[in-house]
This record gives C-alpha cells, sequence and structure tokens, in this order.
C-alpha cells in the first residue's frame, strides 16, 4: 500500500456539466407515479363539483356501485375519521374553514372532490364518476375577491360573511411622515392575476397498504415527501413510522406540489379500506380546477418620493384571492410579497396592509416566485411610473435608489437582512448588451415613423433559501448525507427533493470536488422517505443554497475521518488530502478513496476513538435567507393596428451568487422568463361571475409555446452570499420574477407618450388595442 | 382524461368504411378535433371507424385544372407539396398556419373540413379558392362547392353515411394568393383568418376572391369587399365590408368590437399580401 501519483486538478463546480438526469428523462425511462404498477392495483376517479358553491341534499351511487368493477364509492360521510387537509401557515386571527378531504354538506369551488370511485379498472372508475347522482342546490358564488369584499356579496362560508379570512399589518420607518415631506406621490392599482401552474406531470398518487405490516407507502407526485408523511399520517391516524412517501419521478411542480392534497389522504384511506393498492392519476382539466393557483393580487400602491427622484417610502393595499380555502402555505404567500415589497432600494418607510379573501374558487397558493412576482411587478412598476412622472430615466431613478454596494448587509423596513449585492453590476452589464443609449436613439427614430417600440427594464431583488427555521413553517434547514461504499464509490442523499432542478447533477459536483474524484463515481439520491433522513424539500429556490451546503458540511465531516484513516494508513501524523487520496506531506507516499473506504469498513485497525465505515449526515440550520437580484431588459414593438406585443430583445443578467453549473443556471433562467412572460402576455386563470372556471384547459389558458417565445440574451454577475460557505444564493425563481415586469415597463414605455401610466397583465393584443383606443394612438 | 368506451375499427378500403359509415360509425380521420372532444366526453361516439390506414384517401395529384387532394392527407403534406406550392399555393400557406407541427402531422384536410370549426384555418382558403368536395356513400358519390358545404358552426353538408373523399381545388394560375391570421395564443385557432385571392388586370385588381374565418359563425366570402375591391375602391376602404352582415363571435379571446376591426385590418394584410404576389 502507499504509491505516488499525478495529483488530479480537474474540478467540476462552475463547469457547464449536462445533467445527469437527462438521459432517463430523454429516452422515456423515468418512473413517473402513472408508471407504476403493482399486482392487484385499482383505480380510482373523483366525482368533483359543477358548482362553484351549492349545498348537497344527497349522494345516490348506487348506479356507480352496479357497474362491474366497480368495487366502491366513498363519500365525505365515509371519511369522516380523516383530519382536515393541512395549513401550515399561521397568523394572527386567521380563520380557517374545516377542509375535509370530501365535501360534507356544501361544496365552495368548481371541482371541489365529492365523492371517490375506486374499480379494478381506470376507465371504468371514470365511467362510473358519471354514475353517481349529486344532488346539488346551487347557491350563490363569487370568485372576484374585490366583489367579494362589497356589502352583500354571497358568502363563501356562511360563518364569516364578510369573506375577510384575515387582516395582516406590516409597517416600518414612518410612513407618515415620509408622505408629507414628499415632493411628488405616484399611485396606481395593479393586478397580478391569477395563474395555472400547469406542471407537465400533473398530479397522482398510488397508495399501497399492507396488512400485515399496518404499513402504507404513499407515491405522489410532491415536492415535500417528508412533510407529506409527517402530515397525511396524522391525518390518517397512522403512526409516522408506518408510513412511507416516495415522490418518484416528479414532471415539474413550479410550488403546486408543494402541498398537501386531499387526494393524498384520500387515496390512503381508499388503499387500507380495500385492501389492495390504488392508484389516482389527475386529468389535466382537475389539474385545472383543483390544483391550487397562483398570484392572483389586487394591489393599491402609493409611491412618495422627492423631485430628484428619491424614493422616500411606499403604501400598499393587497387583496389576496385566497380562493375557498387554505392549502399548505396560502395565507401566507401574500406576507412574502410584503417582505420583499422594498425590493432592491434604499428607502425606510413603509406602510402594508393585506386583505386576505375568500372566493369560490380553487385557493391559491406558491407558484414559482410565491409572492415575490407580486411584490417585484409592483415595486418595478411603481418605480417606472415615477420616473416617467418625473421625467427621469428608467435606469438613473433605479440607481439612485439602490442600496449601495457598502451598505450590506442591509436593515430592510420589513426586518429582512440582505446578505450581500451589487445591484448596479446586473444593470450596467444589462444596458451594455442592449446598447442602451442606442436603442433610446432608435426608439425615438421609431416614435417619428409611427412605430410604438418600448424599453423596458427591471431591477429585482428576491429571496431565496428559505430560511431560518424561525422564520417558516416547517423548519427551514436540509438535510444532507454522504456514504462511501467499501469500494470508495460515494451516495449522496438529500432531504431536499428535486423535481426537475438538476441536483443529481449539481450535489454530485460538488461531491466530487470536495472528495477530488470522478463525478460519475458520485450517485445523487432523493425523494424517498425510507432511504433519504427527514428533509424540508425543493421549493423557494433553497435546494442547492440549503441542501447543497447540507451535504457541503457532511463531506467536510467525512474528510476528516478519511484524513484519520489515511494517516493510520499511512502511518504519518502529517497527511494532507487531495485530488481522491490521502498523502503523506513528509514521504510522498499516498493511498485512495477506495483503499481508504476498504480499509474503513474491513476494520482489521481502527484510528484511536474512531468507528469504522464512511457515512456523515448533517442537519444544516442556515443563518439567513439569501437574496439574489439582476436587471432584465425587454424590447418590445407594438403592432398599432392590431396592439399585437411582440418582444424584440430580451436581456437577462441575473446574479445568484456562486454558480455551481452555468448550464443549469441557464435553464433555469431561461425556464424562469417564460413563465414570467407567460403572465405578462398570455396566461390568466378565468372564472365567470357564476364560479366557473372558464380557462378550464389547454385550448384556452395560453402557456408560452417555443414559437412564442423570444430568444433570451442570458448573463450573469457573480455576488457570493456569505450566508453559506458554497456563496451560493438560489436561482430558480429568479426568472420568473424579473421577466413580467420587464415586459410590461416594456410595454408601458411603447405607449408612455401616449399619455399611458399602466396596463394591467396579461397584455393581450385586445387590452393593448383599446388601450391605443382610448389614447388616440391606434393606427 | 378518459373517454368513454367505443368500439374502433381501422379499415384498409373506403368501401369497407363506408360500410361502417352508413351503419352509423362515426369517421375518425387524424383526431385532433374528435379525440379531444371525446376526452372531455362532450362527444361519445359508440364506433369509430379509423381512416387512417385507408391509402386511396391519401394523395396530392393534379387533373386537368384542378389538384385533387385525398381526405386523409395530413396539413404537413399539403404545406410540404411542390404540387401544391407551384398549383395552389394559398393552400399550402393555410396549411402551414394550422396550429402546429404537431397537429400539422396528424390532422387532415377531410378531418378539419368536416369538422367545421367556425375558426379553422382551411375553409377561408377553400371559400376563395372556389373549391369544391367529393363526397361519398355507399350509395355513390356527390361533388359539392365548399360554399354549399359550410351551413353553421360544425354543421355541414354531409349527410348521414357520408363522407369527404376527396378536395378539389381550381388550379390558381395568374392569381396572386395570401392567407394571413392572428392565431388564439392557446389553440392556435383563428381569432381571425383571411384568405385573398387577386387577379390582376393592369394596375388594378381585375377580380377578387376574399374567405374569411373565425369571425361569424361559420367561414364565409366577404363579397361585399370583393365587389369594392373589383370596382378599384381602395384596400383600407374595401376591408372596412369585410363583417358586414355577419354576425360577429365574442369570446374570452376578443370581443366582437375587436374582432371586427381586427377583421378589417387582416382584410386589408391579406389583400395588400395578395396583390404583392400577382404577376
Amino acid at each position: 500500500m502507499g504509491t505516488t501519483t499525478a495529483i488530479r486538478t480537474k474540478t467540476y463546480v462552475g463547469e457547464r456539466i449536462r445533467r445527469k438526469e437527462d438521459p432517463r428523462l430523454i429516452t422515456g425511462t423515468a418512473t413517473y407515479v402513472d408508471d407504476i404498477q403493482m399486482p392487484g392495483m385499482h383505480h380510482a376517479s373523483i366525482v368533483r363539483s359543477p358548482h362553484a358553491a351549492a349545498r348537497i341534499k344527497g349522494i345516490d351511487a348506487k348506479r356507480a356501485l352496479e357497474t362491474p368493477g366497480v368495487v366502491a364509492v366513498f363519500t365525505g360521510a365515509d371519511v369522516k375519521e380523516v383530519g382536515p387537509v393541512p395549513c401550515g401557515a399561521s397568523l394572527p386571527g386567521l380563520r380557517v374553514p374545516q377542509h375535509s378531504i370530501l365535501a360534507r354538506d356544501r361544496v365552495y369551488f368548481v371541482g371541489h372532490p365529492v365523492a371517490v370511485v375506486v374499480a379494478t379498472d381506470r376507465y371504468v372508475a371514470r365511467d362510473a364518476v358519471d354514475l353517481v347522482e349529486v344532488d346539488y342546490e346551487p347557491l350563490p358564488a363569487v370568485a372576484d375577491p374585490e366583489r367579494a369584499l362589497e356589502p352583500g356579496a354571497p358568502a363563501v362560508h356562511p360563518e364569516w360573511p364578510d369573506n375577510v379570512a384575515f387582516t395582516y399589518h406590516q409597517e416600518g420607518g414612518d410612513v407618515n411622515k415620509a408622505f408629507a415631506g414628499a415632493e411628488v406621490v405616484v399611485k396606481q392599482r395593479i393586478t397580478s392575476q391569477r395563474l395555472i401552474p400547469t406542471a407537465m406531470e400533473t398530479r397522482g398518487v398510488v397508495a399501497d397498504w399492507r396488512a400485515g405490516d399496518k404499513a402504507l407507502t404513499l407515491y405522489s407526485s410532491t415536492q415535500i415527501p417528508h412533510l407529506l408523511r409527517t402530515l397525511v399520517a396524522m391525518m390518517l391516524g397512522l403512526a409516522e413510522n408506518r408510513l412511507r412517501v416516495v415522490a418518484p419521478e416528479v414532471g415539474g411542480g413550479f410550488g403546486s406540489k408543494l402541498n398537501v392534497y386531499a387526494e393524498e389522504a384520500l387515496m390512503g384511506f381508499v388503499a387500507m379500506r380495500i385492501g389492495k393498492p390504488v392508484k389516482w392519476i389527475e386529468s389535466r382539466r382537475e389539474n385545472f380546477a383543483a390544483t391550487i393557483h397562483g398570484r392572483g393580487h389586487v394591489d393599491y400602491f402609493e409611491l412618495a418620493a422627492n423631485k430628484d427622484g428619491t424614493i422616500l417610502g411606499l403604501k400598499l393595499k393587497l387583496i389576496q384571492d385566497l380562493g375557498a380555502y387554505h392549502q399548505l402555505l396560502t395565507p401566507a404567500i401574500p406576507t412574502l410579497s410584503v417582505l420583499m415589497i422594498p425590493g432592491v432600494y434604499r428607502f425606510q418607510n413603509v406602510f402594508c396592509d393585506i386583505v386576505g379573501v375568500f372566493t369560490n374558487c380553487v385557493p391559491t397558493d406558491a407558484y414559482r416566485g410565491a409572492g415575490r412576482p407580486e411584490a417585484t411587478h409592483g415595486i418595478e412598476r411603481m418605480v417606472d411610473i415615477l420616473a416617467d412622472e418625473l421625467k427621469i430615466d428608467a435606469a438613473e431613478i433605479r440607481r439612485k435608489n439602490f442600496v449601495r454596494p457598502d451598505e450590506f448587509p442591509f436593515a430592510t423596513a420589513t426586518g429582512l437582512s440582505y446578505d450581500s449585492g451589487n445591484y448596479a453590476a446586473p444593470l450596467d452589464k444589462a444596458l451594455e448588451i442592449v446598447d442602451y443609449n442606442r436603442l433610446l436613439e432608435e426608439q425615438q427614430q421609431a416614435r417619428k415613423e409611427g412605430r410604438l417600440v418600448g424599453v423596458g427594464i427591471s431591477t429585482y431583488g428576491e429571496i431565496c433559501a428559505f430560511g431560518p427555521s424561525p422564520a417558516t413553517p416547517a423548519g427551514g434547514w436540509e438535510s444532507g448525507s454522504v456514504n462511501i461504499d467499501p469500494t470508495g464509490k460515494v451516495t449522496v442523499a438529500t432531504g431536499a427533493s428535486p423535481h426537475g432542478q438538476g441536483e443529481e447533477t449539481t450535489f454530485a459536483q460538488i461531491a466530487a470536488d470536495e472528495l477530488g474524484i470522478d463525478i460519475d463515481d458520485v450517485v445523487v439520491v432523493h425523494g424517498d422517505t425510507a432511504i433519504v433522513s427527514y428533509g424540508i424539500g425543493t421549493f423557494g429556490s433553497r435546494a442547492t443554497a440549503v441542501g447543497g451546503t447540507a451535504v457541503y458540511f457532511a463531506l467536510q465531516e467525512l474528510k476528516k475521518k478519511i484524513g484519520t484513516f489515511g494517516a493510520m494508513l499511512l502511518d504519518s501524523g502529517d497527511v494532507s488530502y487531495r485530488a481522491g487520496r490521502c498523502i503523506c506531506n513528509k514521504t510522498g507516499k499516498s493511498v485512495s478513496l477506495s483503499e481508504i473506504a476498504a480499509a474503513s469498513y474491513r476494520a482489521m485497525k481502527l484510528p484511536p476513538n474512531t468507528e469504522p465505515g464512511l457515512v456523515s449526515t448533517c442537519f444544516w440550520e442556515p443563518p439567513n435567507f439569501t437574496f439574489p437580484f439582476g436587471a432584465h431588459i425587454a424590447v418590445t414593438e407594438i403592432d398599432r393596428e392590431t396592439g399585437a406585443v411582440s418582444v424584440k430583445r430580451y436581456v437577462a443578467v441575473d446574479d445568484c451568487g456562486k454558480i455551481i453549473n452555468p448550464l443549469l443556471v441557464d435553464g433555469q433562467v431561461h425556464g424562469g422568463v417564460v413563465q414570467g412572460l407567460g403572465q405578462a402576455l398570455f396566461e390568466q386563470a378565468v372564472y365567470d361571475e357564476t364560479g366557473q372556471l372558464v380557462t378550464g384547459e389547454l385550448m384556452d389558458y395560453a402557456v408560452p409555446k417555443a414559437t412564442m417565445v423570444p430568444w433570451i440574451e442570458s448573463s450573469h454577475t457573480e455576488t457570493p452570499s456569505p450566508v453559506n460557505p458554497l456563496g451560493v444564493k438560489g436561482v430558480g425563481e429568479a426568472g420568473t420574477i424579473g421577466a413580467s415586469p420587464a415586459i410590461v415597463n416594456s410595454v408601458v414605455d411603447a405607449l408612455s407618450h401616449l399619455g399611458v401610466q399602466h396596463l394591467d397583465m396579461p397584455l393581450t393584443p385586445e387590452r393593448v388595442w383599446r388601450t391605443l383606443q382610448q389614447h388616440g394612438g391606434q393606427a | 382524461m378518459i373517454p368513454q368506451s367505443f368500439d374502433y375499427s381501422a379499415p384498409a378500403t373506403l368501401k369497407e368504411a363506408l360500410a361502417q359509415v352508413s351503419s352509423g360509425a362515426k369517421p375518425l380521420a387524424g383526431g385532433m378535433s374528435l379525440v379531444p372532444i371525446m376526452k372531455l366526453r362532450l362527444a361519445a361516439p359508440e364506433q369509430l371507424v379509423d381512416l387512417g390506414r385507408i391509402p386511396e384517401l391519401n394523395y396530392i395529384r393534379k387533373e386537368g385544372s384542378e389538384l385533387r387532394i385525398g381526405a386523409m392527407t395530413t396539413h404537413y403534406q399539403i404545406e410540404s407539396s411542390p404540387l401544391v406550392r407551384a398549383d395552389c399555393a394559398l393552400l399550402g400557406e393555410t396549411a402551414g398556419r394550422i396550429g402546429d407541427v404537431q397537429v400539422r402531422n396528424v390532422g387532415t384536410i377531410g378531418g378539419s373540413v368536416a369538422h367545421a370549426d367556425p375558426a379553422a384555418d382551411y375553409p377561408a382558403a377553400l371559400l376563395a379558392l372556389g373549391a369544391s368536395l367529393k363526397l361519398v356513400s355507399t350509395g355513390g358519390e356527390r361533388v359539392l362547392a365548399a360554399a354549399q358545404f359550410f351551413l353553421d358552426t360544425f354543421t355541414t353538408a354531409l349527410d348521414p353515411g357520408e363522407l369527404i373523399a376527396e378536395v378539389r381545388v381550381p388550379v390558381s394560375s395568374g392569381a396572386g394568393t395570401a392567407y394571413v391570421k392572428l392565431a388564439q395564443p392557446a389553440s392556435g385557432f383563428a381569432l381571425v383568418g383571411i384568405a385573398a385571392r387577386l387577379v390582376r388586370a393592369g394596375n388594378r385588381i381585375g377580380s377578387a376572391a376574399i374567405g374569411v374565418t373565425g369571425v361569424g359563425p361559420k367561414a364565409y366570402r366577404a363579397s361585399e369587399v370583393e365587389r369594392l375591391l373589383a370596382a378599384g375602391k381602395p384596400t383600407r376602404e374595401a376591408a372596412l365590408h369585410i363583417t358586414g352582415g355577419i354576425d360577429v363571435n365574442s369570446d374570452l379571446h376578443a370581443s366582437a368590437e375587436y374582432r371586427r376591426h381586427l377583421a378589417s385590418v387582416y382584410a386589408a394584410r391579406a389583400i395588400e399580401l395578395a396583390w404583392s404576389r400577382t404577376e
């Protein structure tokens, strides 16, 4: 034993490493929930309310039960023992409706689950759903949150006729003084419309009950397998150690699977009742009607400033459309908007009121950005409105108000401590990429020719890496384990449950670099409570900054132990670990990681006070959130005759701290920008005044397609975070947060010389055309 | 989404297919409209006869002064056909604007025409081209002008037991043509689609044929616009009459007022583009 060897110098962090996940994904060999087959597996299909509000006078399942192949129909009366769908957010005075997994005597939104049909065949189950006769007495419904607040509006929950679920106030500084002393105040009502998250894979659950073991396994398309396990165990009255949750391949979530849904507990209930495995796969129509929606804000903003553009203070009245129930985090989402309302600016006077409103719609909850896109859209629009009012350049007014690089850590008026930043850097870079001054000249020229060209800037700041446990509903730490086999191969287990983000690659990069080994010698596992230590999950751009850091610290612990074994094997008191080998600094002799691993498990001889084996687990608690930022610039042109908007250029300069894998960061930025652009231009969940979901399918709900998306010029600055040793911040939501204000600012800029101050999203051709008509700008 | 159960057959000959259709089977072409409707349970045919394996329904050929296109020819085949490009560019341009690549690879001209969606693209072009349709049944065949075929929203002159076998399009020599549309962003259907066919007479329009889709309960010919163009009225002025007498659609994606405006804008654009392509 003991050889000398060349030092391996290749590292992975910072490189464009192709995703280890992709071969199975692009060859169709990944296993999603719907790919799971089990002997004796039954199929469930759910009877859902066609009414936004109705009393259930009776349910007759006789004809369904007579259908050959149907084994059971369960209704609200059968599931009384099952606990309510949980709300994890707590706010003072929060009204929490009883949320049974199946409706009891009333339904509150279109898509509300009323009964479940279980059959030996998926098609039979679906057919039998149509045979369950539910006697509804329709009731008046209300779908619009401002309408719901009007006196005399239908009460969503009869016990709370004002439809107010909560009010929440947060302030900092002295906003009255700021406004009293201000030279200018601008005001605007700004909406962030309801959106449908539209993950490519809808939800799905397979439940497998082993009566002999009193053990339930739940396969669910979820972002949070461990939290789901704890909460579903409580709902079903199971000991938590009798419930295993597996998140197999998950085809996107965007927050919509950061939840505990009625159907997850319901399938567990069904499997336990029929003693057979049962599968439920959500249809796209169900996904649109019964999986959470995002956004749903009506915001009334006021911004006070001096004539030189210095912002003094902000007032916000935020009306949040909650829908009919609280899902896991529903009421907490608008509080994130308030937290981040100062954006990247220095002003210290903030006064915010939230009214959370019940409506007869599916609940809203976290959707990519979760409260921050709404906040960023608001502040970035208001800054543009102020700039227009004061005739100050949009880039200039931002620079004037940015938190300065030497002010970090920066305490905001909303109680946050921004970790690090250099907000002018991405703005300057983006301006340089678009050639801003020339662009403004071209815009003037275009106006002379009668063309409507706009340049829109958004400089966003966001909060990521959720987060310190006291500031989160369920703990904000993450777990990471590293297990080195006797042959020296490495398995990383993360409690973050990636579902498309690519941590199987980035965490392998981190482990390979720390251990100085080949990336192919590292496997990253996740998403199974039987394999992985308790974890929190993937959401809020936290997986790398929190979960990756947990892995990093587990690796440090392990490296110490590797060094101890190496010193023993080399019989040296002076060793170092480089490039996968433990090296004696005096003789240059070395042993490889696999030799050390073998010796640690064989355990013929152990170093003093050292256990056999090479395994380490870290539960890492972050000391703070991280605060990424960036600058996006959109150039748009409006068809004067039709109002159609075309995006001519899109430049995104994002600073997400240290970059582990630029390829994946680009992917996140691209996807994020496209979703933000979707909100800006195309998407809206529309309920009519009776509470019917008009955009009930992809024929009417317009997610952007490849041909509708501009070329995205993506670039970066790198300002490391001091919060974690990796220096990373998070990038999963940045694109979405930056995009919608960039697009809308651009379109409003194209129209501002006609006197247009604001346009609400989505900027459909008709909406822009009507604005042109009102302002005398039509061709 | 799961449809109700149905019987399915895929005969290899038109004769077999007609026998089944005459006994009540619902014909399945590309399935781009029928299958989604079945999945949503808005339609529940008990028996489907798939026309996709009948070679005699898939062709593009020239006969005399007509292009003859088998009903099961896909949008992509039409879009990419050199014959269509040379002899009836308007139809190829229209096919290329339908839905997306996946739809165009599977959807067929016969299926689209038979479905008679008021926002489908082909009907505008077929009307502007003066196309006709060969309809067949176990009892024989007949040829009907496209203008007589589209009766109302999702309603055609097809009799029970009848299938579209062929689309016949006059060879369009010497004309300038264009199809322009504003697509509904979710579905790709036309909020407004205008097909224009102009024949030049010196420095002015000799004759014009304008087909309109997406605007009213069914596709139609804008005869007043055609008349005004032939009478030498300026394009923009003539185009304002594009929705004359039409009960204009209003929906989530475009109000009647906006659609009316869009129709006149797109009509002008189609006419200008077609004019630029006249010889």
